[in-house]
């Protein structure tokens, strides 16, 4: 293509300026990858710690009953039918007592099929003694632990409220980070929670995480109209968490501001600096046109120039944008190492802000196309 | 012999608010095959009147016929088909794009026309350039040769597709006397071998008495018209 060809020229000839050019589009689109991943990765770190480890979509017997009878009946139906359920745990919790000299501390039990609620609470990782606990054995937090004094293999008393008390032994530790979950959670087996609490084959709870959590509620309903059962309830966490919610649609608005201005200043410089190089270009395109090249030919100059600044301009940048979120995440670090904001790298939102750059420059090179529509030869003949 | 160019009654208005007329109702019709030489002091309106023929500019009122038709009649698109396959310039100023080697810039109105760069073309260039004189420089960067080879390449440039018409302003104002001749020398070769059509502003007497005829611009009018 004959204006590819000159356009590709235009820009080798005066490299210098063509490199100043793409660095311009560059920086601007790494600051907009940056910062874009950055609050990404912000959000959903702070998603991932605030319900990253705790049930997304639960199903919970209705009001005035007390547990969930047929639950395997609507685990089934949920796994086999339900899309976007990440992980799905029956449990059966209960309040109860610490029996002993003034251990009189509340606790929630709760039971699990642990192999299903790994996916949901990924207990390995929290172990910090012992083992998971088998049928009879319990597993209790860490601040539970200091408070009274506990150690691995001893027998801890419980008491529920009916006023059945049982003896369990103690088969680890656990540390979920969370000062009220260490206090007050003791982890036993489904099987050792529902003869404690005497559910008989029932449960209290189906636990579910999924895979978009911003989509919970949406599956939420779902699954209330896939069920469709009186005696149940199914609750979200975003119906429960709607200052979380609030925080993050607030970050979600300043962070597209920030994207916008970068982006429009990023325009404003790319357009200036193209009109300016149709200025200097105007005595070839003048010649051009005396030589008889068409109109359109020669404004497809530019629009090629622009295209070939904002491509490379946007490879770059993405690269650059990419280098600097992951020196940030090696360089912004915790005490322990790990990164204060894990990278998240999302890929559709990369390749959108390198597409908005390409067609924001596509859009600027107009501007010069549209003047070197005007430029007539005689003029620059004329002047010399 | 049939006429190349003819011009009726061009007037050229200049200013919107202060209107300055450089031509006044100038009635002239160029031979094909001819070489003239048009003279006249800066200011008479001599280079208006090329850039009038050559469709660059547009006259206030009158006709412009090239080849038998009035190209006022026709459009953008048309009349750039024009420049580039029935017209070649020679200005004072080669105005090579610097950016390409002397042979592309040669190569360029043939881009321009939209061909293919086949063996023929490139040995039409090559034969070209080797008539003009520039074996030597065909890789080098069009600011890298002196003024005569830049002006050379442009005439090569002018010739590329086959022109019916060359317009030349001063085509060797920046030359040195010895590049002058040579340059002349090869239009009028070019001339006789091609029966391409030549008007050529100059405003070097010497050159201009070796044209078939000279024509004299003064304020705007033709003051004087001789055919040798």
């Amino acid at each position: 293509m004959f204006s590819f060809k000159i356009a590709t020229r235009f820009l080798r000839f005066s490299l210098g300026q063509t490199i100043l050019i793409v660095a311009g589009i560059a920086i601007g689109v790494s600051v907009q990858v940056f910062i874009g991943l950055l609050i990404q990765g912000l959000q959903k770190d702070l998603v991932d710690t605030t319900i990253g480890n705790s049930s997304q979509i639960t199903v919970r017997p209705a009001r005035g009953e007390n547990n969930i009878e047929d639950w395997e009946m609507i685990f089934n139906e949920i796994e086999q039918n339900q899309e976007g359920i990440r992980a799905l745990s029956p449990s059966a919790d209960g309040p109860a007592f610490v029996l002993g000299e003034d251990r009189g501390d509340s606790v929630l039990v709760r039971g699990f099929q642990f192999d299903d609620a790994e996916g949901i609470y990924s207990f390995n990782e929290k172990i910090m003694e012992g083992f998971m606990p088998d049928p009879g054995e319990v597993m209790v937090g860490e601040t539970l632990k200091d408070e009274l004094d506990l150690a691995l293999g001893e027998e801890i008393e419980l008491a529920t409220a009916e006023g059945k008390t049982e003896k369990y032994r103690i088969s680890g530790f656990f540390d979920f980070k969370v000062a009220n979950i260490n206090a007050t959670w003791i982890l036993t087996t489904l099987d050792t929670a529902q003869e404690l609490f005497g559910l008989d084959k029932s449960v209290t709870a189906i636990e579910m995480q999924v895979e978009d959590v911003f989509l919970a509620d949406t599956i939420g309903g779902q699954i209330e109209e896939l069920i469709d059962n009186e005696k149940i309830v199914v609750e979200n966490w975003k119906d429960q968490n709607q200052e979380l919610l609030s925080g993050l649609n607030g970050q979600s608005i300043s962070s597209i501001m920030i994207q916008v201005f970068v982006m429009v200043s990023v325009i404003l410089g790319i357009s200036s600096v193209l009109a300016i190089t149709v200025m200097q270009k105007s005595k070839e395109i003048g010649i051009l046109k005396a030589m008889g090249i068409k109109d359109g030919t020669a404004s497809r100059i530019f629009l090629v120039q622009g295209l070939l600044l904002g491509v490379f301009g946007a490879a770059l940048g993405v690269a650059l944008g990419l280098g600097l979120s992951v020196a940030f995440t090696k360089f912004a670090v915790n005490p322990d190492g790990s990164p204060i904001i894990a990278l998240y790298i999302n890929y559709g939102f990369i390749a959108l802000s390198g597409g908005i750059a390409v067609l924001a420059c596509l859009l600027a090179s107009l501007i010069p196309a549209r003047k070197s529509l005007k430029l007539n030869p005689i003029e620059v003949i004329r002047n010399g | 012999m049939a006429d190349m160019i003819r011009l009726e009654k061009i007037n050229k208005v200049y200013g919107e608010k202060i209107k300055t007329q450089v031509l006044f109702d100038i009635d002239l019709s160029f031979e094909k095959g001819s070489f003239n030489s048009i003279i006249g002091a800066s200011g008479s309106g001599k280079s208006t009147l090329l850039n009038i023929i050559g469709t660059l500019d547009q006259p206030t009122s009158g006709k412009v016929f090239i080849g038998g038709n009035e190209t006022s009649a026709l459009g953008k698109k048309d009349l750039a088909v024009l420049r580039n396959k029935t017209l070649g310039f020679i200005f004072q100023f080669h105005y090579l794009l610097p950016e390409f080697t002397s042979f592309e810039n040669v190569l360029m109105p043939h881009r321009i026309k939209g061909g293919p760069i086949t063996k023929e073309i490139e040995d039409r260039a090559n034969e070209i350039m080797d008539m003009v004189g520039l074996s030597a420089v065909k890789t080098n960067m069009a600011n890298n040769m002196s003024g005569g080879q830049q002006q050379r390449t442009a005439i090569a440039r002018a010739l590329m597709n086959k022109p019916d018409i060359i317009l030349a302003d001063e085509p060797t104002g920046n030359l040195d006397s010895e590049s002058t001749e040579t340059v002349y020398k090869i239009l009028r070769d070019i001339n006789e071998k091609l029966e391409t059509t030549f008007v050529i502003i100059t405003h070097d007497r010497r050159i201009a008495e070796k044209a078939d005829r000279i024509v004299e611009v003064k304020d705007g009018r033709i003051e004087m018209d001789i055919k040798r």
